[in-house]
């Protein structure tokens, strides 16, 4: 991969990440009780990192002199490739723990591939992250089980979000030609391995915690070209509105 | 069977007592753990803090997540508060008294190699 793609790369990953933080900074203050408060709010902070990682490598790449803060605050809705799942609102804590859950594990495999490749800087970023996604998938996967296999009406909100979130799930193990690439490279798993291990993992957690995968067939698609859904254009309007009112402020 | 929100319920009684502890209180947080640190290995843990949790796993990342985010520790317990047994100083002074009139009872006529450390 060249620069170029290497760069368009590492955004991709970024804006997961990015959004996916902000997400779950709406959540402060907002906690079920203190503990769990905190630990949304780290599950954001580590995510944040990342994101901040990701997006000063993919600046430097780029070398067309814009910072991360460029990258994260003076682009368009067009410009974002965030997976549409992560963009999707917290309707209540079970979207956020579905949500969440099936993005720990598309980011676990996707570290574990960057982990190993020999680019410094990626690897690096990938074996700190994969630390943190390890301890995101625990603490996820521990309230698919507890809500799941809770109350009848847990069980009822995990299985209302995750048959709401269902249908974003292909964009996950699709492939276009930079991931092709990226592929080639060694840089990401195959989309049929991805989607192997995504099912493979959600089938036997949902098994556990009575939840049912649901039989959609329809997957949506079109991150990957900038499209979204109508909840991103309202988070940018919030997390850029500072840049956006007083460019270049710094303080 | 029902994890966590299940049990929930049963915490969920109103709390008739004013004044009631607060490892006693049964409210929607789940009961009470104290949490113990050890800053490096072979060193005591030493109590840190406490925190709410329904059962022992979700105790542990409760724990994780409010104690040992900064590189406090490289160990932890966890137990439940109302698991200690604790001595109120002001109502027995028979358990804190020193018995400073008997100079043998204090190990202070040994002297430590300098290679002891953490006594």
């Amino acid at each position: 991969m060249d620069h170029i793609n290497l760069s368009k790369f590492c955004i991709r990953l970024g804006d997961h990440c990015l959004i996916m933080a902000h997400r779950q900074s709406e959540l402060c203050s907002k906690g079920p009780f203190l503990e769990e408060d905190i630990a949304q709010i780290n599950l954001g902070l580590d995510l944040l990192g990342q994101a901040e990682a990701l997006l000063i490598y993919a600046a430097k790449l780029e070398g067309k002199g814009r910072t991360a803060d460029d990258l994260a605050y003076r682009r368009s809705e067009r410009e974002f490739h965030n997976f549409m799942l992560t963009e999707q609102p917290n309707t209540d804590f079970a979207f956020v723990i579905v949500r969440q859950y099936f993005m720990s594990l598309y980011l676990l495999k996707t570290y574990q591939v960057l982990a190993e490749v020999e680019d410094e800087t990626l690897s690096g970023i990938a074996l700190k992250a994969l630390k943190e996604l390890t301890y995101h998938e625990r603490h996820l996967s521990m309230w698919i089980l507890r809500l799941g296999d809770g109350t009848d009406e847990s069980q009822q909100r995990m299985q209302t979000a995750v048959n709401e979130l269902w249908m974003f799930l292909g964009e996950l193990y699709e492939e276009d030609a930079l991931d092709l690439l990226a592929q080639q490279a060694s840089y990401a798993p195959k989309g049929e391995e991805m989607k192997t291990f995504l099912m493979a993992q959600i089938t036997a957690k949902f098994t556990e915690a009575s939840l049912t995968i649901p039989d959609s067939i329809y997957m949506t698609t079109g991150s990957k070209q900038g499209i979204h859904t109508e909840y991103l254009g309202f988070i940018l309007t919030e997390m850029q509105y500072l840049q956006r009112a007083y460019p270049d402020a710094k303080w | 069977m029902a994890r966590g929100f299940g049990k929930q319920q049963q915490h969920t009684q109103k709390n008739t007592q004013q004044n009631k502890k607060m490892s006693e209180t049964k409210d929607t947080q789940g009961k009470l753990w104290e949490v113990f640190i050890q800053s490096k290995k072979g060193l005591p843990f030493k109590h840190c803090g406490s925190v709410h949790a329904f059962d022992k796993e979700m105790a542990v990342q409760n724990a994780r997540d409010l104690y040992t985010r900064r590189g406090e520790g490289k160990g932890m317990w966890v137990v439940p508060a109302d698991a200690i047994v604790a001595v109120d100083p002001a109502n027995d002074a028979s358990f804190f008294e020193p018995a400073d009139d008997k100079v043998y009872r204090h190990p202070t006529f040994y002297e430590l190699p300098d290679g002891i450390k953490n006594m």
